[in-house]
């Protein structure tokens, strides 16, 4: 290779370096911004020594615990837990939920803390998986009964 | 080992092997997409949890995977293009960045459409939508840096360097579902793993990604030729070419 190609090729791979270290320095840094929720282990016990405040706006993603989903027969009111490995928030809402979201679904809710583990969500949504299978197949794998998205009658 | 590229530096070369190129990728293309898409619009089973809804992954993950192939693809020939200084390799990021630019906003579009009924939003600020958001302005960053100089070699050197630091954000938007706590749900076929997706569902995914990448070859390939056209409009070998293509329609 001629020394004016070896000069070219050492600048613009020194550029992408600089800048490839530059990102990653940066993205270290907002480490814990990045994130888009908390888990309600973090929200219980703290996230890097910091344990959320109440009135804090937060968000929390986890799993929707059987049995918790109680339902108001009068207005759109909502209440259920969600865990992650053990702790437990619970969560207040008032609106419609995604066709989704049902008992053992990931869920994240953005809202504000109003207790230890109190949280009353302003906007529920639902997180699926990466797994993909028709329903026979769910069935015999993972013993899962198809149910089909709004028909779980929450 | 790289002799047999060295013709192709020569833009008669390359236009000529485009010529060859483009037919096979064009028929690829319409076979993939129309086997690939009717296969999973159609007969591919519904998900257990989705229902019909996941069938817009046909579209939606054979777009964004072009999006971040088209993107290291140019930034490949920008690189080459920048040490090298082969004017080729510069026409093929400028052929290149419209069409990528075009695969991210269709994986955007069809995320959001997906979004809405399975998520509950069409869009949050997570690590992956954000990431591949970021994408679609690198590439407009690269057409608008390209078109800003009237001088294209000037213009072509300043398109590539964006290029080519870009692909700091491949990784980023590859790994940021495992990085970081998102909306978006992890890889599932990109990974060592066994895909999470049932074969039945699979293939037809497999089919319209090829059909994808055939028609992004395909367009990309005619774009290029219409590049070296435009851009050596002067040289004897384009002039003999119109000649012969403006004799051709004298005989008919």
């Amino acid at each position: 290779m001629n020394p004016r190609r070896k000069q070219r090729m050492t600048v613009v791979g020194s550029i992408i370096f600089l800048v490839g270290g530059a990102v990653a320095l940066m993205l270290y840094a907002l480490n814990q911004n990045i994130d888009l929720f908390l888990v309600p282990s973090e929200v219980i016990n703290g996230k890097d020594g910091v344990i959320p405040q109440t009135g804090q706006r937060l968000r929390v993603g986890g799993m929707v615990v059987p049995g918790s989903v109680k339902r108001d027969d009068d207005s759109l009111d909502v209440t259920f837990d969600l865990t992650d490995t053990g702790p437990i928030v619970s969560v207040s809402y008032q609106g419609i939920l995604p066709d989704l979201f049902r008992e053992g679904q990931g869920i994240i809710i953005t809202g504000v803390l109003e207790g230890a583990n109190k949280v009353r969500a302003e906007e529920v949504l639902a997180k699926h998986d990466e797994e993909y299978m028709p329903a026979e197949m769910a069935e015999k794998v993972k013993g899962i009964k198809h149910v089909k998205p709004s028909g779980a009658g929450y | 080992m790289w002799k047999w590229l060295h013709p192709y530096a020569k833009t008669e070369a390359t236009y000529h092997l485009c010529e060859k190129l483009v037919p096979w990728f064009a028929w690829l293309a319409v076979l993939g997409l129309v086997v690939g898409n009717i296969w999973g619009l159609a007969f591919a089973p519904s998900d257990y949890q989705q229902g019909d809804s996941f069938r817009i992954i046909y579209i939606h993950v054979p777009s964004a995977m072009l999006s971040m192939g088209i993107y290291a693809g140019m930034a490949i020939a920008a690189f080459v293009g920048l040490v090298w200084q082969i004017k080729t390799a510069h026409m093929a990021v400028a052929t290149m960045a419209p069409v990528g630019a075009v695969m991210t906003f269709i994986a955007l579009f069809t995320g959001s459409i997906w979004g809405k009924p399975m998520w509950g939003t069409w869009w949050v600020w997570d690590a992956r939508l954000t990431s591949e958001l970021i994408l679609l302005f690198l590439y407009l960053g690269v057409i608008a840096l390209y078109h800003s100089f009237d001088d294209k070699q000037q213009a072509s050197k300043a398109a590539g360097i964006i290029a080519v630091v870009g692909v700091v954000n491949l990784p980023i938007i590859h790994y940021s579902v495992e990085w970081w706590n998102t909306l978006h749900q992890g890889a599932t076929i990109t990974k060592f793993d066994k895909p999470s997706i049932a074969p039945e569902m699979l293939w037809p995914l497999l089919i319209s990604l090829a059909g994808m990448a055939c028609f992004t070859g395909y367009v990309v390939l005619r774009r290029l030729q219409s590049e070296i056209i435009r851009r050596e409009i002067r040289r004897p070998w384009v002039i003999k070419l119109a000649e012969e293509v403006e004799g051709g329609k004298g005989a008919l």
